[in-house]
């Protein structure tokens, strides 16, 4: 369970932009890959209370997951898994780990009320 | 109220504990020691694999460890019974290691005296996946006790990980321990990852490990030789 600082590494980045704009943050945009090893829920539980008292108090955690893309040598192509227990091209069936998305945890974007 | 603006900001949330490891895995590559981190869940076996591994590697290496730990100081104490120098960092009720603890606990370590360097991580397989630590080589761990399995169920973990430990082999019978399926597990989540199938307590399977190790340090050595001479 380590959401919770996670959550506040969150707040504590989105505060500094907010002060180096001069604004008020109304949304922040997070990207979550599957494979970040970090759960949507319970992010969404702690970034309430990693807001709390800070400037960033109201504002909203909105999270797009990520899914894991893994490139297919076979196909020359990346490719999005079915499943996290089979790491194998889902069209040729040839595993590969080579992860190309899904490691994500990204503040992607911001929305500011100025 | 104006109505809010998106604006784009493209951060890694772990910008921090990365910019940390990266500085770490540069110093670690500089003085040529090589860093190997051990995670699993509580009671895989950690500590006993890597007390085997001080005692015996120590005959013909440099070696020393870091011990994560939420509390106790029991761990560092049971490996300093391999004469190497160990330290442990208790994390108080954090569930993983960051790069900026390695650092910390480093302060007046000479680590160029060292040629090998071991973390181990606090007995958990879902946290540190997400935090690098600057080490040269993750192991995952997993026992034969623990059911075939583990990692479908921590698919994260193993695919952070660079190799996998199945310890406590000498119970493999008593345990009915399937190979085929556990072995099939690791490569459905991580294809192509190398697996040790080891027992710390007789021995089996901890020449090859070192084997391996070595051909690594050699590796290491012989990559700064390189980059020293451009």
């Amino acid at each position: 369970m380590h959401e919770l600082s996670i959550a506040m590494s969150i707040v504590d980045m989105a505060e500094e932009e907010a002060r180096m704009r001069n604004a008020k943050i109304a949304a922040v945009h997070l990207r979550l890959g599957l494979l970040s090893g970090v759960v949507k829920d319970a992010l969404l539980s702690c970034y309430g209370m990693a807001c709390t008292g800070t400037p960033l108090e109201g504002s909203k955690l909105l999270i797009e997951e990520v899914p894991v893309e893994i490139f297919c040598a076979a196909c020359q192509a990346p490719r999005v898994l079915s499943s996290m227990q089979w790491f194998c091209c889902p069209e040729c069936g040839t595993p590969s780990a080579a992860v190309v998305h899904g490691k994500e945890l990204e503040v992607s974007a911001l929305e500011i009320e100025q | 109220m104006s109505t809010p603006r998106l604006v784009e900001v493209r951060k890694n949330v772990l910008k921090q504990n990365d910019v940390i490891a990266r500085a770490l895995r540069e110093r670690f590559c500089r003085e040529s020691v090589f860093v190997v981190s051990l995670v699993s869940s509580p009671g895989a076996g950690k500590t006993a694999f890597l007390e085997t591994t001080l005692m015996l590697l120590r005959e013909n290496y440099r070696v020393a460890a870091l011990v994560g730990d939420l509390a106790t100081e029991n761990d560092a104490v049971r490996l300093a019974r391999s004469q190497a120098p160990v330290k442990q960092i208790t994390t108080g009720t954090l569930c993983h290691l960051e790069a900026a603890m390695v650092q910390t606990a480093l302060e007046g370590w000479d680590t160029g005296k060292l040629d090998f360097l071991f973390i181990e991580n606090v007995g958990n397989l879902v946290c540190p996946s997400s935090y690098d630590l600057g080490e040269n080589l993750r192991l995952v761990l997993m026992s034969v006790t623990e059911g075939e399995d583990k990692p479908l169920k921590y698919p994260t973990i193993f695919n952070s990980a660079d190799v996998a430990v199945i310890t406590k082999m000498d119970l493999a019978a008593a345990v009915e321990f399937n190979e085929t399926a556990a072995l099939a597990n690791i490569q459905a989540v991580r294809p192509g990852m190398k697996v040790f199938e080891i027992s710390a307590k007789s021995g089996q399977g901890m020449e090859d490990y070192f084997n391996y190790l070595a051909a690594c340090q050699d590796d290491l050595k012989a990559m700064e030789q390189v980059e020293s001479k451009s």
